[in-house]
């Protein structure tokens, strides 16, 4: 066949969408995920012979199976979001903070340290309120740091960020050695065993509600504060363009340095509700990454908070899945990493269906 | 907004109808037949970690020699040492399990919460300390006297020093070993202790030269660490934790090298000498027995090579010296029969003293008070006050870098 149009044209040719309504981009969303239970199906059978649905109700089970499964993926939805809303402010001013890892370590520190020197001798009344402010002291600090070399020297905050994720877990192995218990074992063990003196309380004896509790109203907060506030605002020109926002007379700097404080004093704030609240016990992997997943999660949901309830609990879903089905199936987490990241990819895939339209150039139309 | 709020009910109503159909199982775990035991393994990794897997190997042998089936045994892996490994053992006692078993120091206090919770169930943790003090009747301890295992594969290590000596390829003074070490715990000294004691049991002229990654497993350090030793002038390498990191910097550097619970000659085919390693296979089938029959599961299990729990494995003839497998079933029939006593103190000296007398921290508290005298008739009583080690003392001979 003869090409015989003037100037070569692109075969395949990507438009971006404008609005799309929104029971098709869902629609598309809802086919990708569709799309990958297949594919994931297919995985199945070929690396492992077992039945897909078998494994779909395992992964299923791990997170709705009992009520403390439920509570236990509720919990961990909890943390994984509120590091999630910490990181986001940051994003949508384009600071590409990848050190929500380490702030959240340091405000766990900052929280094992009230623990242990003050949990059994202070009333709660006082140490609580006193964790809480040391706590977020300590994560804005780390958020702080590198905000101000950015806003000053205009450092590159992703190295920054990420190298004071590694300072933060040498501060928490230095702190292991004079809190270790046995001597020389590198455990700190639970903190208060005995006294549970600095954990917080269970609310209607579920241990995990206070913290479920706390996220929700700082997911709502977030939403407001990004949505209908002027900081929010703010947060979103900087975020466009440094050069319009300082145009119509916004002071960058303050509002790198005050929307970094505000990431790092939510991370101090999920620091505190892993060590006092969950764990009881500092070491260096209690934030176990979800620094980094909180990343993906904001990402997901376009930097929405309430969106990023859904996104967080994709990603919760599939990980205590993963769980289960290497308990239940007795296969290695491996195969379940293999869905999680074929299920991630079709999802993330979905969105640039959701953004840009492909139109195939048919060979019989000439030019519009 | 409409859609999210929808389709957030609709997953709170599947999660509502689904905790609905599965919540009521029955949990009575009085009755336990051999045919309605559940048994459950928490593991710190999964079978990529040799330290796990030398557990997860153990306890699928066990439980297939007692005839459970798939369905009665439950593998909870890469199980962190936070309020995650409690959860997961109430999540096993969920699933109807009376045993459940975890591997990792860190576990021990999460698994006491869970024993306190659960006084019908019953909770067992290598490595621990804390059983004979917690005061629970449901919560036990075990280790194994690996010291015995140590010193066989340091016997070993002396006789190739020995032949090197003879052989010219070192005078008997450049006799040094090189131990790396995770962390200056009681658990580490002991083993590179019985260790060097078992080398100089057949080379006196040995010393030994200890350096830590501080970390119970690190690959790259750990391979540095050896590379660091090599160069130092150590002749033969040992290592507490078991990843390749060590043997492979033994390979290339061409040093021998005493590997710790696996065979290591795919890894170092001309300097993998012998290893030494815990089976844990006894243990789980002494505590399955002992809850299906009702008996008595001990609360500080501790045993030794006299149960084939302490095993040496790997011996490397083209590596080893001449005749090193008889001379270690010799000296292995000694230290069974007693005759011979690893932690002897007339075999070794602390600042040029024998030792007499020694307060060590047997039980756990904050400030590490010592509180047991564990010398008693010329010997250090190792793992006999409680299962996990706790010799500390720092011997003449070893130095630590």
């Amino acid at each position: 066949m003869k090409n015989n149009t003037k100037q070569h044209e692109p075969k395949i040719h990507v438009a971006k969408r404008g609005g799309m309504v929104w029971y098709k981009s869902w629609g598309i969303r809802a086919a990708a995920i569709v799309l990958a239970l297949i594919v994931c199906a297919v995985v199945i059978v070929l690396l492992t012979g077992y039945n897909p649905i078998q494994v779909y109700k395992a992964m299923f089970s791990g997170n709705f199976g009992s009520s403390r499964k439920i509570w236990n993926m509720l919990q961990q939805l909890a943390m994984l979001l509120c590091i999630s809303l910490a990181v986001t402010p940051a994003f949508k001013m384009k600071f590409w903070n990848i050190g929500a890892e380490g702030q959240t370590l340091v405000g766990g520190l900052a929280a094992a340290a009230c623990m242990i020197y003050f949990g059994e001798t202070m009333s709660p009344i006082i140490l609580f309120p006193l964790m809480a402010v040391v706590c977020i002291l300590a994560g804005m600090l780390w958020g702080l740091i590198p905000a101000y070399f950015k806003a000053q020297f205009n450092t590159n905050e992703t190295l920054f960020t990420l190298m004071m994720n590694y300072v933060a877990i040498q501060l928490v192995s230095f702190f292991i050695v004079f809190w270790e218990n046995p001597k020389d074992s590198n455990t700190v063990g639970v903190i208060n065993r005995a006294t549970e003196g600095g954990w917080l309380p269970s609310l209607f004896g579920q241990k995990y509600l206070l913290n479920i509790i706390i996220v929700a109203v700082i997911t709502i907060a977030m939403y407001i504060y990004l949505k209908y506030s002027k900081h929010g605002y703010e947060i979103s020109v900087v975020g466009e363009s440094e050069n319009t926002a300082r145009y119509i007379g916004i002071n960058v700097k303050k509002v790198i340095l005050r929307t970094m404080a505000l990431s790092g004093a939510l991370c101090g704030v999920a620091g505190m509700l892993l060590v006092s609240g969950t764990d009881h016990t500092i070491n260096t992997g209690i934030v176990s990454g979800m620094g980094f997943t909180a990343i993906m999660v904001s990402w997901l949901a376009k930097f929405n908070p309430i969106m990023m309830t859904l996104t967080s609990f994709l990603i919760v879903f599939l990980e205590r899945g993963a769980g289960e089905i290497a308990t239940a199936l007795q296969l290695n987490e491996s195969v379940s990493d293999i869905l999680t990241g074929i299920i991630l990819f079709f999802i993330i895939g979905s969105e640039f269906f959701v953004q840009y339209k492909i139109s195939i150039r048919k060979h019989k139309k000439e030019e519009r | 907004m409409k859609k999210i709020v929808s389709l957030l009910m609709v997953i709170a109503m599947v999660a509502a109808s689904c905790f609905a159909l599965t919540s009521c199982g029955s949990k009575d775990t009085e009755t336990t037949a051999n045919s309605d035991i559940k048994v459950g393994f928490i593991f710190l990794h999964d079978e990529n970690s040799t330290y796990d897997k030398n557990f997860m190997d153990a306890a699928t042998a066990a439980t297939e020699k007692l005839g459970l089936s798939s369905d009665q045994v439950m593998f909870k892996t890469n199980i962190p040492e936070t309020a995650e490994c409690y959860e997961a053992a109430a999540d096993l006692v969920d699933a109807g399990c009376s045993i459940i078993f975890a591997d990792s120091f860190g576990h021990e206090d999460f698994m006491i919460q869970a024993a306190k919770e659960f006084p019908d169930v019953t909770f067992c943790h290598a490595t621990g300390t804390k059983a004979h003090t917690e005061g629970l009747d449901n919560f036990y301890n075990a280790f194994a006297s690996i010291y015995e295992g140590r010193f066989l594969v340091g016997y070993a290590a002396g006789l190739k020093l020995n032949e090197m000596i003879e052989n010219g390829e070192i005078t008997a003074d450049q006799a040094k070993m090189g131990y790396v070490g995770a962390y200056p715990y009681a658990e580490v000294k002991s083993g590179y202790t019985s260790f060097f004691l078992g080398a100089r049991y057949a080379c006196p002229e040995v010393t030994m030269d200890v350096k830590f990654t501080n970390s119970w497993f690190d690959i790259a350090a750990e391979k540095e660490t050896a590379n660091a030793l090599i160069a130092d002038g150590c002749k033969l390498i040992s290592q507490h934790a078991d990843s390749e990191g060590a043997p492979k910097a033994c390979e290339e550097a061409g040093v021998p090298n005493i590997a710790y619970n696996l065979d290591t000659r795919e890894w170092g085919p001309n300097t993998a000498l012998i290893s030494s390693k815990i089976n844990w296979e006894p243990y789980f089938e002494h505590i399955i027995n002992a809850t299906i029959n009702g008996t008595k599961i001990e609360q500080d299990y501790c045993k030794g090579l006299a149960d084939d729990v302490v095993q040496t494995l790997g011996l490397n003839e083209k590596v080893a010296a001449a005749g090193t497998a008889e001379k270690l079933e010799e000296l292995k029939a000694k230290l069974i029969a007693g005759e011979i006593k690893v932690f002897d103190t007339t075999t070794f000296t602390v600042d040029g003293k024998q030792l007499t007398e020694y307060m060590a921290d047997v039980d756990s508290d904050a400030s590490f008070t010592p509180d047991t005298q564990v010398v008693e008739n010329g010997c250090f009583m190792e793992s006999t006050k409680r299962s996990a080690p706790y010799f500390d003392v720092d011997i003449d001979g070893i130095t630590i870098k």
